[in-house]
């Protein structure tokens, strides 16, 4: 039961690694960071009902909030360039920023 | 007889959700463009984690473990939709086209509006 | 089915580091470590190290991606190619390589309990926790009672490295300029609203954590982890001027001194029972109420001191005049 879970999910992880690779644009690589991350919370929780140990969940939800922080993080950077307060630019400009 | 109705219907739930995942991450990497595996990664985190957290939480009855799990299931259904959203936002406004796009010609009145409203 | 997903998850690891070496765009390279450090989590998981896999996700996965993608605005794209030949490097590595693996031959096998490791000081901590200071979770207990002068110097070390960060980026830290500032993601009214209910829960989980490393997982280290990443979120969404009204500067290199301090001097306040330093016996009624209270102040000066270390760091690293233009991108 819970082994076919964790299969299932492995399984889908490598899959989100290969997207991960393999991405062309450097969005489909941040989409397959993103579905990783939520993957790898499902596998910590399943895995600790497979270990008979459920407290591993505090892990899960730390990392399913972080896993949103880094995403943030990433789409800002990209976005302005900086992790900081950005300055105003004129909006052409920064409409034509094509990404990889 | 409950314990096995609660058996029944959990075991249902994980099958699903490991079904959904696996549907979810086979479209992350056939899917031909950008915005169309937009789509089996919001089946992946909405879905098929709520159904696997279901599962979960009907295995571990009332205890802890369940308030854990439902903030898990409850935290991911708030934040995995934003983060596709705040994705595909950032893809757009940055200039990455659809693979098939066909933008239609724009009239000359229209010239003035911006591609996205920014 | 242990072994399945032990394989596996080495397997990932192999792979993601073999990527990360191809690699050359600086910023594939940054997501790419932050998936090896959550892959690492996971394997730490299984080995049942619940508390270190707790610290690897928290610092690793989550604040050092933040903190490199904020370094990655200050430099180039591309990693720059090696001009020098790679034959000696690669055979002093292989070299190295097969040092360690013979050095490893003569080790006791993994998990034998007749190994020296588990039977010098080991089973006197495990056997006298219950009565000693009797909590649950036996790693706080080592951690912060047993041990507490190796923490004493791991709080200490992470507060010289806050240090040390402020003192190299403290000149070039830009002023936000008030005229021309757009706060970051005015546009995103979806992040915003989603942000702002969010940043409620997060505090309260690493309240949870702080106070629950007696019982579980958890502790001062990951709970200062979550509560920076409560303002790094804040400030990511809202904008650094917002998040330093919020948190000033000042502020938080006040807490960084206070939570060492408080510290060591936990420590002091047994001299003045003739005890010895960082003897909590004396804190409470009994000796296993005053290791309770000792405990909880310690793990709190913990977190203070690395949660300020954290914000500072961001808000150091954020706070950068980018030298290269938008051109270069």
């Amino acid at each position: 039961m819970f082994t076919a879970t964790a299969i299932a999910l492995l399984v889908a992880m490598v899959l989100a690694l290969v997207r991960l690779y393999g991405g062309p644009s450097l969005y489909d690589r941040v989409l397959a960071a993103n579905s990783f991350g939520t993957k790898t919370v499902l596998l910590i929780a399943v895995m600790g009902f497979l270990t008979g140990r459920p407290d591993f969940l505090d892990i899960a939800l730390l990392y399913a909030l972080l896993n949103f922080i880094g995403t943030i993080a990433v789409l800002k950077f990209f976005r302005y360039r900086t992790l900081g307060d950005a300055v105003e630019e004129k909006a052409a400009s920064q409409n034509k920023e094509a990404s990889q | 007889m409950i314990a096995l109705i609660v058996d029944a219907a959990s075991w249902t739930f994980l099958l699903l959700g490991a079904f959904l995942v696996l549907v979810g991450a086979l479209g992350l990497v056939r899917m031909p463009d950008f915005y169309t595996r937009l789509h089996p990664a919001g089946i992946t985190d909405s879905l098929g984690a709520d159904f696997i957290l279901t599962g979960l939480i009907l295995q571990a009855g009332f205890s802890l473990v369940t308030v854990k799990l439902f903030l898990i299931g409850a935290f991911l259904f708030f934040t995995s939709p934003t983060s596709t959203h705040a994705i595909a936002n950032a893809a757009l406004v940055a200039g990455l086209k659809p693979r098939h796009a066909t933008i239609p010609p724009r009239p000359a009145e229209k010239a003035t509006q911006g591609e996205e409203s920014r | 089915m242990e072994a399945a997903i032990n394989v596996a998850l080495l397997v990932f690891l192999a792979g993601t580091a073999f990527s990360i070496l191809r690699r050359t765009t600086l910023f594939s390279v940054v997501m790419l470590s932050g998936v090896f450090s959550l892959v690492s989590a996971a394997l730490l998981v299984h080995l049942d190290a619940v508390d270190v896999a707790f610290t690897e996700a928290a610092v690793g996965a989550g604040v050092s991606t933040v903190l490199m993608l904020s370094t990655l605005a200050l430099t180039s794209r591309h990693e720059a190619p090696s001009t020098r030949s790679r034959a000696i490097p690669l055979i002093v590595v292989f070299l190295t390589g097969l040092a360690l693996v013979y050095g490893t031959l003569d080790m006791p096998r993994f998990g034998d309990p007749a190994a020296p490791i588990h039977q010098h000081v080991a089973p006197r901590y495990i056997s006298a926790t219950a009565q000693e200071i009797g909590m649950p979770n036996i790693v706080t207990a080592v951690l912060a009672s047993y041990r507490g002068f190796d923490t004493l110097g791991e709080v200490t070390v992470i507060f010289t490295a806050g240090i040390g960060v402020l003192l190299l980026l403290a000149g070039t830290i830009r002023e936000p300029a008030t005229a021309t500032k757009i706060t970051a993601m005015d546009h995103h009214l979806v992040l915003r609203v989603v942000t702002k209910v969010l940043i409620g829960p997060i505090l309260l989980f690493a309240l949870y954590v702080q106070f629950h490393g007696d019982y579980g997982p958890g502790g001062g280290f990951q709970a200062g982890v979550i509560f920076a990443a409560a303002f790094i979120i804040y400030a990511l969404v809202f904008g650094l001027e917002t998040a330093s009204r919020a948190l000033p500067g000042r502020a938080v290199r006040v807490l960084l001194a206070l939570g060492v301090l408080i510290y060591g001097g936990t420590g002091v306040v047994s001299f003045f029972f003739n005890k010895n330093y960082l003897d909590y016996s004396v804190l409470g009624a009994t000796a296993q109420a005053g290791q309770h209270i000792g405990i909880l102040l310690v793990e709190f000066g913990v977190g203070m001191t690395v949660a300020a270390v954290m914000v500072s760091t961001y808000y150091a690293f954020a706070g950068q005049n980018p030298p290269i233009g938008d051109e270069e991108w």
